[in-house]
């Protein structure tokens, strides 16, 4: 096959790219320039988009033998995971980029242009990991390294974008990446890995979003509206947080208190108590099922958040939502992120959390 | 998307960089084993002073300059920095009334990237001239400009010939308007040696920007042709050793190759050129039978570079198609300016009138002295079938590039 091996400068595309040649491909790597003013190096394990990756990703092309481009994607990240970021958070839901991205650019306009082109698939680095079902269907499974494992971030996409997909690395740990790599030669075998957001330089993601949403000031106030303390804007803020509310007055019971709820028209954040914070059920809205829509509720494992933990539970489908039974308390369960479904390790479907249901008593 | 093995690429960016004359590459070897600083005294520096001196008259003779106007900078970009920053510190310490910079809005970014930085940091006023829809400067744009306030003018600068769209600028016009006011011009001729005739003296500009490795000649060496009365100030300081404006050991090997690349490509030009602009002429012809639609950019071939082509093809990514013809084994350039190998819209076809999707729908092919007829035929065999696929992956990556959701 011709396959387009998506580098971002790292050691797991590369050692993804080495390994689509290996495995006999016609291995073309192509860099993705995400951001519109790119600066000149990393500064710790963040980003990925700077021109020190672009150029770690040009000489892995060079060691494993591949002619490398780098595609200009700017503006389409900016437009389809950047300002969907912003948005997102202006009204107080706390979204993925990554699986946005992974939606919207790297298994759409770059699969997409990749498909136009000649090729016939995309390969990245992601932990995960693809087979052929018994009816022909492309499954997506979790990765062999749990601690690694991506397919939250990518069981949003279809069927017809896992056909032009590629994981070499799903049935690798990290560990053995990073020696492969080193065996390999390639330089980045010691690259630190990046977290966080790619987009927010310095990692401070409220003060960015600050910066684009402009100072939205509000009360923090208790179940009952007592206000506790004021924030500068509920984009600072996502469901779950206990870090960095700066109450002015501790709760009566002296425990620590978690955010409950983010009302951006208000401008206000409640919190309560670790308790107040479990969830029972949720829904989730614009369904994706990697086979046809199940006619009946089905019991399965869900995934609310990455690296998050699984938990038991009765989805009930309808043609486009689901609502999701949990059959254990959850926690820090946030609007905009996915819920992602699980029948042992292979991916059922994916939905976008839309609201959650409290225990009551 | 490897190229076939058996065959060599066909190279057509030549604008970029042109393969370096074999005869070039032995006088450098021979000079690379000779020891002596130019600037020591002894006999070993007065050797080593010696080849570069001649290189010197060399360079000097074949573009029409006295040797004591030839520079040696390290390339292009220096030799541009040069001219431009220190024209302009020059002329506004001289008088501070002096302010203004016009260039033609085409100019490559050595130029550009000075001229902004002199607005930012130095109180510049830079004015960028307009080019008509053919890339070529609108001198009545220039004489306005400055008649409007001759004694606020720095200094004027204009390419020879445009990198991209091949475009020869109306150099004499320009020194003209600037002569009634004794305003310094600067050209930069780094696309133009050897491919259109050329005389600094009889120009009359006061500075131009010589480079070795589009001659024929070595990277990392060229020239600043500076008249003997231009005040500049310097870059780079240090030794003094080109004539007190421009400090750095100088590279004897690197100045005898430069040299040796001017005079053989000065010399070849007579009959290079309409060597050139017959194999260009037949390029752009057969491209278009290939893809009716393409659009040619730029002047006529009396106007533009022999060598040059440069070609729009609506509805495709030049680096989709770039990329295409690479695995074909045909190398050419999207004529853009690149950071980390992204294109932007290059702003020489935006100054033309084109509106960005065609500017970034665009090839340039040049050709230089390597060139054959079999290059031409590589292309035309392969532009067809690429712009074909370029068209079907679309211009994905542009948000309004339609985008089909894959299910």
């Amino acid at each position: 096959m011709k396959v387009v091996a998506a580098m971002s400068g790292g050691v797991d595309s590369a050692v993804a790219a080495a390994r689509a040649v290996d495995a006999g491909h016609d291995v073309t790597g192509v860099h993705l320039a995400l951001s519109r003013n790119p600066s000149s190096y990393r500064t710790g394990a963040r980003g990925c988009c700077t021109l020190e990756d672009a150029r770690d990703a040009r000489r892995a092309a060079d060691v494993i033998g591949i002619p490398f481009y780098v595609w200009d994607l700017a503006e389409r990240f900016h437009a389809d995971v950047v300002e969907d970021f912003v948005s997102e958070y202006a009204d107080g839901r706390t979204p993925n980029p990554c699986l946005r991205c992974n939606e919207r650019i790297k298994f759409a306009a770059v699969l997409d242009r990749a498909i136009g082109l000649g090729f016939d698939a995309v390969a990245t680095g992601h932990y995960a990991r693809l087979r052929r079902g018994p009816d022909g269907e492309v499954e997506l499974h979790r990765a062999v390294d749990s601690a690694k494992d991506q397919s939250y971030v990518l069981g949003v996409l279809t069927q017809g974008q896992l056909r032009g997909a590629m994981f070499p690395l799903g049935d690798s740990t990290k560990p053995e990446v990073r020696a492969e790599a080193h065996r390999r030669g390639l330089l980045v075998a010691d690259k630190p890995d990046s977290h966080d957001i790619c987009f927010v330089p310095d990692g401070d993601t409220a003060g960015w979003l600050g910066q684009r949403l402009g100072a939205a000031p509000g009360p923090i106030v208790d179940a009952d509206g007592t206000e506790l303390g004021r924030h500068a804007g509920t984009f600072g803020f996502t469901i779950g947080q206990r870090r960095g509310l700066r109450l002015d007055r501790p709760a009566a019971d002296g425990r620590p208190r978690y955010v409950l709820s983010i009302e951006p028209t208000t401008s206000t954040i409640t919190v309560g108590s670790r308790e107040d914070l479990v969830v029972e059920s949720l829904t989730g809205t614009a369904a994706r099922w990697r086979g046809a829509v199940p006619d009946s509720s089905l019991s399965c494992r869900v995934q609310i958040r990455a690296h998050g933990e699984e938990y038991a539970a009765v989805v009930h489908p309808t043609a486009e939502a689901v609502e999701v039974d949990l059959l254990e308390p959850a926690t820090g369960v946030a609007p905009g992120q996915a819920v992602v479904m699980y029948d042992g390790t292979r991916v059922l479907g994916s939905a976008t959390i839309a609201s959650t249901g409290r225990r009551t008593t | 998307m490897t190229q076939p093995v058996s065959e060599p690429a066909a190279y057509l960016d030549h604008a970029a960089t042109t393969p370096i004359y074999p005869e070039v590459v032995e006088a450098m070897t021979a000079q690379f084993g000779r020891l002596g600083n130019a600037s020591s005294l002894h006999g070993s520096g007065r050797a080593a002073r010696r080849v570069v001196e001649e290189s010197r008259e060399t360079v000097a003779a074949v573009l029409g300059a006295r040797p004591s106007e030839v520079v040696f900078t390290s390339g292009g970009t220096e030799a541009d920095n040069l001219a431009v920053k220190g024209l302009f510190w020059a002329r506004h310490k001289a008088d501070p009334r002096r302010r203004r910079v016009l260039a033609s809005a085409v100019e490559h970014h050595a130029v550009l990237d000075p001229l902004h930085w002199l607005a930012a940091e130095a109180g510049a006023e830079v004015e960028l001239l307009p080019v008509d829809g053919d890339g070529v400067l609108d001198v009545p744009a220039l004489q306005h400009s400055v008649d409007r306030d001759p004694d606020s003018v720095a200094l004027i600068s204009v390419m020879w010939a445009n990198n991209e769209v091949g475009a020869v600028q109306p150099i004499d016009r320009v020194v003209e308007v600037a002569a009634a006011h004794h305003i310094p011009v600067h050209s930069d001729a780094v696309q133009a040696v050897g491919q259109v005739p050329l005389d600094f003296a009889r120009s009359g500009v006061d500075a131009m920007t010589v480079t070795g490795h589009k001659i024929g000649g070595p990277f990392g060496v060229g020239a600043l042709l500076l008249r003997r009365e231009a005040d500049v100030v310097a870059l780079l300081h240090g030794g003094g050793q080109e004539r007190d404006v421009r400090s750095g050991t100088i590279d004897a090997p690197a100045i005898v190759g430069f040299a040796l690349a001017a005079q053989l490509a000065v010399k070849c030009q007579p009959e290079r050129a309409p060597h050139l602009a017959g194999l260009r002429d037949r390029l752009v012809r057969e491209i278009l039978e290939a893809v009716p639609d393409a659009v040619v950019n730029g002047p006529g071939a009396s106007g533009r570079l022999p060598g040059n082509a440069h070609l729009s093809f609506p509805g495709c990514e030049g680096d989709s198609l770039l990329m295409l013809l690479d695995a074909q084994g045909v190398e050419c350039s999207t004529g853009s300016a690149c950071s980390a190998g992204v294109p932007q819209a290059s702003h020489v076809l935006l100054a033309m009138g084109r509106d960005e999707a065609l500017a970034r729908a665009s090839l340039r092919f040049s050709l230089g002295h390597t060139s054959t007829a079999s290059d031409i035929d590589r292309v035309v065999a392969a532009i067809g079938p690429a712009v074909e696929r370029a068209r079907a992956a679309g211009v994905g990556g542009r948000p309004e590039g339609a985008t089909r959701v894959r299910s």
